[in-house]
């Protein structure tokens, strides 16, 4: 059996008196590639933030590879070897595409070799034209893939993903798809969505969240055929 | 890094050696040095906040904590180089405790400027109220409202009777500052210089990359403190006294004015906005028509609202304009001559 990489033991994330996420108790393997899905307000980011460290959880503990990281700071959650991007895109816009990337791959790498991997980054996800072009100036689809670059720049062997195809266009969603396939390749990856379209795209097991608790978790053909989750995710209708 | 050894720190120096033979010329070098110092002062808030995107309200604090680090040090000690030395530490270290306290208690902006508000006020207001006997470091009264006169000024290191002061005073203060300068433009350069402008970018970001950010901020907050230390400890021997002044308010926000007129995120910008500012404010002291402060409150609101980058970027970008504009011009012509021999060949 695989390594369990990311493990919650009953987190709990309370508002005052809103529990956003209840009592979540979640594993994921090595190299599996796991999508969160859930209507508006189910506690997909909560429980995405608690375990970035980007909010500090009220109860119950988050393991990545043995370690204890409840309650971490983000960057030291990034600094075990963890790759995440946030809702919200978080980049240095008065940057340009290569400064961006090279930072991140600097963390983990001496001067030359982070160059290096910097060079071979933008090779990858074909930055190559827009590599000196400040961040402020692209356009959303190529953000967002800068966004990935950042991600994948740093190694990770944990990757979370915090709705990385909102807002774009097809091509950019199967260009997005075909990169995250390749980090499964040497993460396991775990993906808060909404574009279902993009979720099949890259067919993976999916996490139904429903407020603030996992409704079911199964993959996503299975998932999409099931009459409750179509009761919570798509309203009464279907 | 190959460039800034090649071609920049060779241009910079040759620069600076030009200023600092030409200006004497043009003003006096009484004057000149305190042009310099503030330069320098200036300079350590364009360091933190240009780069680093830390407002600190209290660059002053750190100034005058220098100013005042030398002179006690100076009375008890007699020799002037380990003053010297022990007035980049004392800010540094003030700096960094604060810095700490601030960055890990994760303050925002805004309440990182009323702290450091504050703290520049308590210095103020403790430094003026050490008038009576009782407050002594040393051999050294605090002298409160009065301040400290008579310490021992620069010397030759080892040989406290051969002061360093008029004209030679003005060139260790201009070499100094190039030093600073130099010292600075590397680290920038160095990778936590480049993380450091990416903290001030987008400092999530930069955390959830795997870095320390608190711990960055506190170490770039205390380089820029040790550097306004040191331009107190220079004031000092300057004024040859030290008093409360250094610490007030009025103080604070002018070198806040200085690095918006100069052009915050350029090295040389708050310098240029330091002298500049300050000679002009030397200037209008010789008369009385018009109120000095009045003036420089005038300058600051012009410039937020015709030149809001400041000036260094707008001259930048005025000569990027008229020389891409020549050189292009001769790129066609060149064109124009080789298509030329090409039909003729």
């Amino acid at each position: 059996m695989a390594e369990i990489v990311l493990e919650t033991v009953g987190l709990t994330m309370r508002f005052g008196g809103v529990v956003a996420a209840d009592n979540v108790n979640f594993r994921l393997k090595a190299g599996e590639l796991r999508c969160l899905i859930g209507p508006n307000g189910a506690g997909k980011s909560t429980f995405f933030k608690c375990v970035t460290g980007l909010l500090s959880p009220t109860g119950g503990q988050v393991f990545m590879r043995g370690h204890e990281t409840t309650g971490w700071h983000p960057h030291q959650v990034a600094a075990l070897g963890v790759g995440i991007k946030t809702q919200v895109p978080n980049l240095m816009d008065g940057l340009d595409v290569h400064e961006n990337i090279w930072m991140a791959a600097r963390r983990f790498l001496p001067m030359q070799d982070a160059m290096r991997k910097t060079a071979e980054v933008i090779e990858r996800l074909a930055l190559g034209p827009i590599a000196r072009t400040e961040l402020g100036r692209l356009a959303h689809g190529e953000r967002q893939r800068v966004e990935l670059g950042l991600v994948v720049a740093g190694d990770p062997w944990l990757v979370l993903l915090d709705e990385p195809a909102a807002g774009m266009s097809a091509d950019d969603v199967e260009r997005m798809s075909a990169i995250i396939r390749d980090m499964t390749r040497t993460a396991a990856v775990v993906i808060v969505e909404h574009d279902m379209q993009f979720i099949r795209s890259i067919a993976s097991t999916v996490t139904v969240f429903h407020q603030g608790a996992v409704l079911m978790e199964d993959h996503v053909d299975r998932v999409m055929a099931d009459p409750t989750v179509r009761n919570v995710y798509l309203g009464k209708k279907a | 890094m190959a460039s800034f050894w090649a071609k920049e720190v060779p241009a910079t120096l040759l620069v600076a050696a030009l200023l600092i033979w030409v200006m004497p010329m043009l003003i006096g070098t009484y004057t000149l040095t305190v042009l310099v110092i503030y330069g320098m002062l200036g300079f350590s808030l364009g360091l933190i906040w240009g780069f680093g995107g830390i407002l600190c309200f209290g660059q002053a604090a750190f100034f005058g904590l220098g100013a005042y680090t030398y002179a006690i040090a100076a009375i008890n000690i007699g020799d002037s180089t380990l003053p010297m030395l022990l007035a980049v530490l004392v800010p540094a270290g003030f700096a960094a405790l604060l810095g700490a306290m601030m960055f890990y208690g994760r303050l925002t902006d805004v309440y990182l400027g009323v702290i450091t508000l504050v703290v520049t006020l308590i210095l103020f207001k403790f430094i003026n109220s050490t008038a009576g006997p009782g407050y002594v470091i040393g051999k050294a009264r605090l002298g409160g409202f009065n301040g400290i006169p008579g310490f021992q000024t620069l010397n030759v290191p080892g040989r406290p009777d051969v002061y360093i002061f008029g004209d030679p005073f003005y060139y260790f203060c201009a070499v100094l500052l190039l030093i600073v300068y130099l010292l600075v433009s590397w680290l920038l350069k160095s990778s936590f210089g480049r993380v450091a402008i990416g903290i001030r970018e987008n400092e999530t970001r930069v955390a959830l990359m795997g870095y320390d950010v608190r711990a960055r901020k506190t170490v770039l907050f205390s380089i820029g403190a040790a550097i306004a230390g040191l331009a107190g400890a220079l004031f000092a021997n300057w004024g040859e006294i030290v008093t409360p002044n250094l610490f007030s308010l009025g103080q604070s926000a002018e070198i806040i004015i200085w690095c918006i007129v100069g052009g915050l995120g350029t090295r040389v910008g708050p310098i240029v906005g330091a002298a500049g500012l300050a000679y002009l404010k030397f200037l209008l002291g010789q008369q009385s028509m018009i109120d000095n402060t009045l003036l420089t409150g005038i300058i600051l609101v012009l410039f937020v609202l015709f030149l809001p980058k400041g000036l260094v970027p707008a001259v930048v970008s005025l000569w990027r304009i008229s020389f891409g504009q020549r050189r292009s011009i001769r790129k066609h012509g060149a064109r124009r001559i080789r298509s030329g021999s090409m039909g003729n060949g």
